[in-house]
């Protein structure tokens, strides 16, 4: 009724390979879009930005990323917080050492820092893998956080060993620092997710992304069948640590604004993202954004019934929420193993035929 | 003596004791992959929710006391009365078969024949849950444990060895009864599972699931089975830690430390699970001495164990005493 092909014809190849061939889609796309850009800058708040907006945007980057390397390519990797921990430091290096260059090219650059450090951690991918892999990235994990923490060329020699982003302005708005506005800051994350999604969603459809899918479905033998498992992984470590460092510098420069890596990128913060993408549907990048936006979502619902209507202790809500995500990431693998991204896609099925019911 | 060399000695001998305490744990991981396969994150957390139960039994404490008290507005808090220790750990064992019947009946059986890698995640996430509930039931503070276990300094050892080589070495009793606790599970491990009906059983579908099940073999009672096991070497593992630096959260992190233990003794061997926590317990503590203190800045027992499997997994990817690694497209 709503949701559906007929008439829906494609008379060009451009057509044919679009993103989103069903128009249902695209304009849905297109009404997400418009909505993010034009309208919930004039309606946010501090509040709302910080607390919601921006950890959502920032942790569905990294959710992006992780997904391309666990979803895509079936490499498991639990040494997102280190690897956000290189974007972070990266990005507050470049900041105070060329104050003139733009906030942009800085976040660009950790990025691509980032993305080398994931290469070399990535190298043991091709001899380990599996859960062996899974354990070896807990070495970069520890190794990255110890050496942000002893190092004090990283945090240029600074008393306390933290890092705190000096003030920067991107096409003359505050967007790091004390004197930031909301819409600004949103605004300058949101670009920087609208980027991520649009080129790994390219790349997963493209070439690229179909040699990840065959390694990860059986390595030996896409290795028979002419794919390069060498470049394969190592591309998929290299992108994947890129997106996982640009969220790592946004995480660092716009929403917390101070980082002790110790605490804010420790290995919580890996496995957090690997349940955002478990949560959301490894393999979608829609998953990631569901994910993230669900894990988001949860700490502050939990609070506002916890703490504020029933009027619970918050260490007791801290704990529930525990058992909570706990839970529900067993209930979701036994349930439903591809996450909310698949109840989409069930429900688009549904939607296809509604009111009719085969 | 120099007295360089005695320091190394004694490195040495006190990173033997961590690493008898890592393979406990690590023991824990292999009985739980042998039997059926799957990557028990969880054992950690395991451990610390045993000595956490073991610790509120012990003072009489009331479950969930805390929620109970949010809820109803009621201030329970102790039921008024101390447990003996023996009576606790039987008690604690009990609460450990409760849960693992409880996880074989409610998570693991419904994800029999999933990859490896969906039951690895289904443990962490067992691992926030169990976390989550341990804390809900006794509380977050730090706890003691005390079931009797001589602690402190071994002053014979320090008084033999200062008389004879000049140097008193000093070494806890607790980590010598530790080592004596490790080595007599391990023999009892290995003969439980040589000579007993069930242990046999237990090899059988370790060896291979379909051929145990078609001689009758119940695969649920021994997934219960080595899952109480494993619960019961995660209280052991919980009582030496727990009486050696307090039940606190950090307790459920050396499962993080157990896993480059296994991967160096390889999965599915029990004696690799021994001998990789000795190497990791020695070579981190040599490491942090010899090299890590003076040169590094210190605290390299963070990532050390993690780099040292990593490097030598590059080498021998099955780790020193797992199974072959054969891969058939």
């Amino acid at each position: 009724m709503f949701y559906r092909e007929a008439g829906d014809f494609s008379t060009s190849y451009a057509e044919d390979s679009q993103t989103f061939p069903i128009k249902f889609d695209r304009y849905r796309y297109y009404l997400v879009l418009f909505l993010a850009i034009f309208v919930v800058p004039f309606m946010v708040n501090d509040y709302w930005v910080n607390s919601l907006f921006l950890p959502f945007l920032i942790y569905a980057i990294a959710a992006i990323g992780l997904n391309i390397l666990v979803g895509y390519c079936g490499q498991v990797s639990l040494g997102t917080g280190g690897f956000m921990a290189v974007g972070a430091y990266a990005c507050y290096k470049l900041m105070t050492s060329f104050p003139d260059v733009s906030m942009l090219i800085h976040v660009l650059i950790a990025g691509v820092i980032t993305a080398a450090v994931g290469v070399l951690f990535g190298l043991p991918s091709l001899r380990i893998k599996g859960f062996y892999l899974a354990v070896a990235t807990l070495a970069a994990q520890f190794f990255l956080v110890w050496l942000f923490n002893r190092v004090p060329w990283f945090y240029n020699y600074s008393a306390s060993g933290q890092i705190s982003a000096p003030e920067r302005t991107f096409l003359g708005f505050n967007i790091t620092g004390a004197n930031t506005q909301a819409w600004a800051t949103y605004l300058f994350c949101l670009m920087f997710v609208i980027f991520s999604a649009y080129v790994a969603r390219n790349l997963t459809r493209g070439s690229v992304g179909r040699k990840w899918m065959a390694i990860r479905d059986m390595d030996i033998a896409a290795e028979i069948i002419g794919v390069n498992p060498l470049r394969a992984k190592l591309t998929a470590f290299a992108v994947s640590s890129f997106f996982i460092g640009i969220s790592g510098a946004l995480f660092f420069s716009i929403y917390l604004g101070a980082v002790e890596v110790g605490e804010v990128f420790g290995i919580q913060k890996s496995f957090l993202v690997l349940f955002m993408i478990i949560i959301g549907g490894l393999g979608s990048i829609f998953g990631s954004f569901a994910g993230a936006a669900f894990l988001v979502l949860l700490p502050v619902a939990l609070k506002i019934v916890g703490v504020d209507w029933l009027g619970w202790p918050t260490d007791i809500v801290a704990h529930l929420q525990l058992v909570i995500v706990g839970g529900l990431i067993i209930v979701f693998l036994i349930a439903e193993p591809h996450g909310l991204a698949q109840l989409w896609r069930v429900a688009k099925e549904k939607l296809r035929l509604w009111p009719f019911p085969h | 003596m120099p007295e360089q060399l005695a320091f190394t000695i004694e490195v040495f001998l006190n990173g033997l004791m961590a690493g008898v305490l890592y393979a406990l744990v690590a023991l824990g991981f292999v009985l739980i992959y042998k039997a059926s396969g799957i990557f028990n994150y969880a054992q950690g957390v395991m451990a610390l929710f045993a000595a956490l139960t073991l610790a509120g039994i012990v003072d009489g404490q009331v479950p969930f006391s805390h929620l109970i008290n949010a809820i109803f507005g009621t201030d329970v808090h102790h039921f008024g009365w101390n447990v003996p220790a023996f009576v606790a750990i039987l008690l604690t064992m009990v609460v450990m078969i409760g849960l693992a019947y409880a996880v074989q009946r409610l998570v693991f059986r419904h994800l029999v024949g999933q990859e490896p890698i969906i039951l690895f995640m289904a443990t962490i996430g067992l691992a926030y849950f169990l976390e989550g509930v341990g804390d809900l039931m006794w509380g977050s503070d730090i706890k003691s444990i005390d079931v009797g276990l001589p602690q402190g300094l071994n002053m014979w050892i320090d008084e033999t060895t200062f008389n004879a080589l000049g140097y008193g070495f000093f070494i806890d009793n607790l980590d010598i009864v530790a080592s004596i606790i490790a080595a007599l599970l391990v023999v009892g491990l290995v003969l439980f599972a040589q000579y007993t009906k069930q242990g046999r059983a237990m090899r059988a579908v370790a060896d291979d699931h379909q051929a145990a099940l078609s001689v009758g073999v119940s695969l649920n009672f021994i997934w219960i089975l080595v899952w109480s096991l494993a619960g019961f070497v995660a209280l052991v593992a919980g009582i030496m830690w727990g009486t050696k630096s307090g039940v606190q959260f950090s307790l459920s992190l050396i499962a993080l430390k157990a896993l480059p233990v296994l991967m160096l003794g390889g999965f599915t061997s029990i004696p690799g699970a021994i001998v990789g926590g000795l190497i990791i317990g020695v070579g981190e503590k040599l490491f942090e001495f010899l090299i890590g203190a003076p040169f590094l800045g210190g605290a390299t027992e963070n990532w050390f164990a993690y780099m040292l499997a990593l490097i030598f997994l590059v080498f021998r990817p099955q780790g020193l005493f797992g199974e072959k690694i054969i891969e058939r497209v």
